[in-house]
């Protein structure tokens, strides 16, 4: 089994939702985002375009990331998910380098709250127990939803339904017959990290 | 102790002290204090980590030339070279284990490598050179040390101690100890080789980062620690010890040979320079203008090209005859190796392969616009004084000119049989 993401960018409004989504369920503190909405824009007037572009790990089946990591911290787990174990990571920040679509974040910090005049909420004081300071973090594909037979935050939460998440080896999967009519895009293949999170249309 | 090394002292104190409250605050509140994050993840720190590395790597293949391939030109400056190799290398790593995020996790990556990632490779080179060096020095010395102990005092107490029970030379001792030295010099030329060109290649192997992954980085990496390392080394040799004179010859030859390295290394910059602007690739081109056009332009012209390789490459041509010209302008080549550094590391964020993807958030530790923070460059003037600290200490302790400190020391490398592998010497 391999879980893969399809993105369909025709379909993606822009509306940050799965970031947001993503922040609710890994309760990811300020100045870390494992999902993230790059809105930018191409052409120039009158023809000028907003543009949405969703990123997050790819989850590369031969990931620069791992292969980096001096400790072997960094691991693929069943599925071909990419993890980090937080007790082997010692926070040098080589992955970060080493993952050319900056899915990694350094998070050096004690995790602070949100809103500091109020200290750590309930929410925030349970979550923040699995962000401990000095570690590497990323997208986990939610694993631990994974693991209760649910969908992703950012897949289960996109209103438009722009992101279509399943495994990548079963031919029967709404994900693997995307990918194989519509031939989806991953980014930045000549670097041969076979990502597993792909983009439909045009970006 | 000679008044030029109190000097030394006095400016580690003060370099030291002055960068206690940066390292208390490092201690104290982790990385909250400092400038980079996730858009640039590695900054101040590792840039002097490598500089250092490089200083080291250069002074061990310097003292390699005497022990090694029996350079008996360099042969009084031999220990001095070892031992500026060992104090680099251990504030390289100092300044390494500042910078990760779980300081006392390090030793993991000896107990659970990843053979695949070159860092593991530098920790494990690193572990090897660092043995090397200890034992190097030790082997070099400890016939001396044996030797001092009857002097008394506080420095022959300890010198007795470290001599771990050597006896002070039988006329073979000596020769068998020369003849561990150049297997241990043996061993670790390669392990040199292998740690600095390893490090061009931490960099140079991430394909993510068009800027550093190039073939040329390693052996760039080679030459800029041979330059800079010999630099060091002849500063340290006419700046503190070349009292009366006495060392003008290797001062005059290490000059040659530092101009020699730096103009190796310009042809290098030239050539990486020159072939990185050429192509519109805005994924090469961006991080050479970020050098040179951008607010750190400075380090660039001034440090790196200015300080370190031309301004030394013209004067040490120019005043190749006076060690004291000779050893002012490595000091400057040796400043000036500190731009080179910066500009290897910093502007490799310059560039994303993703554009704009760092500015999808407004966050700072996201951003891409670093410029070091007050407590990072304090950690630096602490982590340098305590350098200099410990190498005056070292100054002091160990004999690193020979027994009778000046004065030429007796013919030891006939003596170990290494006469035959001397290089004939073109006066």
């Amino acid at each position: 089994m391999r879980y893969g993401l399809v993105i369909d960018l025709g379909r993606c409004t822009g509306c940050g939702a799965c970031a947001v989504a993503c922040k609710g369920e890994n309760a990811t503190p300020p100045g870390v985002f494992w999902s993230r909405v790059h809105i930018y824009e191409t052409g120039t007037y009158p023809h000028a375009k907003l543009r949405f572009l969703p990123t997050l790990c790819m989850h590369c089946d031969e990931p620069a990331c791992e292969k980096a990591c001096p400790t072997g911290a960094t691991w693929v787990r069943h599925g071909g998910i990419v993890m980090v174990n937080n007790e082997q990571c010692i926070g040098c920040g080589y992955c970060v380098w080493a993952c050319p679509y900056q899915a990694r974040a350094l998070n050096r910090e004690e995790a602070r709250p949100y809103h500091p005049a109020h200290g750590c909420t309930p929410f925030e004081k349970l979550g923040y127990v699995a962000h401990a300071k000095g570690l590497i973090e990323k997208c986990t594909f939610c694993a631990h939803l994974l693991d209760r037979g649910e969908q992703p935050a950012c897949v289960a939460t996109c209103p438009s339904r722009a992101r279509i998440f399943g495994d990548l080896d079963d031919p029967e999967s709404e994900v693997a017959r995307l990918i194989a009519e519509r031939h989806p895009r991953a980014r930045l293949p000549e670097l041969e990290t076979r990502p597993k999170v792909f983009y439909l249309g045009g970006c | 102790m000679r008044r030029r090394l109190w000097i030394a002292l006095a400016l580690g104190l003060l370099f030291g002290l002055g960068g206690l409250a940066g390292l208390i605050d490092r201690f104290g509140n982790g990385h909250i204090n400092a400038n980079y994050g996730s858009g640039v993840p590695w900054a101040l720190w590792v840039v002097f980590y490598i500089y250092f590395i490089g200083l080291s790597a250069g002074a061990f293949l310097i003292s390699s030339l005497v022990y090694v391939f029996g350079v008996r030109r360099f042969e009084r400056v031999g220990r001095l070279a070892v031992f500026t190799a060992l104090i680099c290398l251990i504030t390289a790593l100092s300044f390494i284990w500042l910078d990760l995020g779980h300081m006392f996790r390090a030793y993991r990556t000896i107990l659970n490598p990843n053979f695949r990632s070159p860092m593991a490779w530098m920790i494990w080179l690193y572990s090897g050179y660092f043995l090397i060096l200890l034992g190097e020095g030790w082997f070099l010395m400890r016939r001396d040390f044996a030797a001092m102990r009857a002097q008394g005092g506080v420095r022959g107490r300890l010198l007795g101690v470290l001599a771990f029970g050597t006896r002070p030379d039988t006329g073979q001792g000596q020769a068998r100890d020369l003849r561990v030295v150049r297997v241990l010099g043996t061993i670790g030329v390669p392990l040199a080789v292998a740690f600095h060109g390893g490090v061009g290649a931490l960099f140079a192997v991430l394909a993510s980062r068009p800027y550093w992954n190039t073939g040329l980085f390693p052996v760039m990496f080679l030459i800029s620690a041979l330059a800079s390392g010999g630099a060091l080394l002849t500063a340290i040799t006419q700046l503190l010890f070349n009292r009366d004179g006495s060392f003008d010859d290797e001062v005059r030859s290490l000059g040659r040979l530092v101009l020699l390295l730096l103009f190796v290394d310009v042809i290098m910059e030239i050539a990486e320079i020159l072939i990185s602007l050429y192509p519109s690739s805005p994924a090469h081109r961006a991080p050479f203008e970020e050098q040179m056009f951008g607010p750190y332009w400075w380090t660039f012209w001034i440090l790196g090209l200015g300080m370190a390789l031309v301004g030394p490459s013209i004067g040490l041509f120019v005043a190749r005859r006076s060690p004291r010209w000779i050893g002012l302008l490595s000091l400057v080549a040796v400043i000036g190796f500190v731009g080179v550094r910066w500009n290897i590391v910093l502007p490799g964020y310059a560039n994303e392969l993703i554009p704009g993807l760092n500015m999808a958030y407004a966050e700072t530790k996201l951003s891409l616009a670093y410029s070091p923070a007050n407590m990072e460059w304090l950690v630096v003037s602490g982590a340098i004084g305590a350098a200099l600290v410990f190498f005056v200490a070292g100054a002091w302790l160990f004999p690193l000119l020979g027994r009778e400190q000046g004065k030429k020391v007796e013919d030891t490398l006939s003596t170990a049989g290494l006469a035959d592998l001397a290089v004939k010497e073109v006066e």
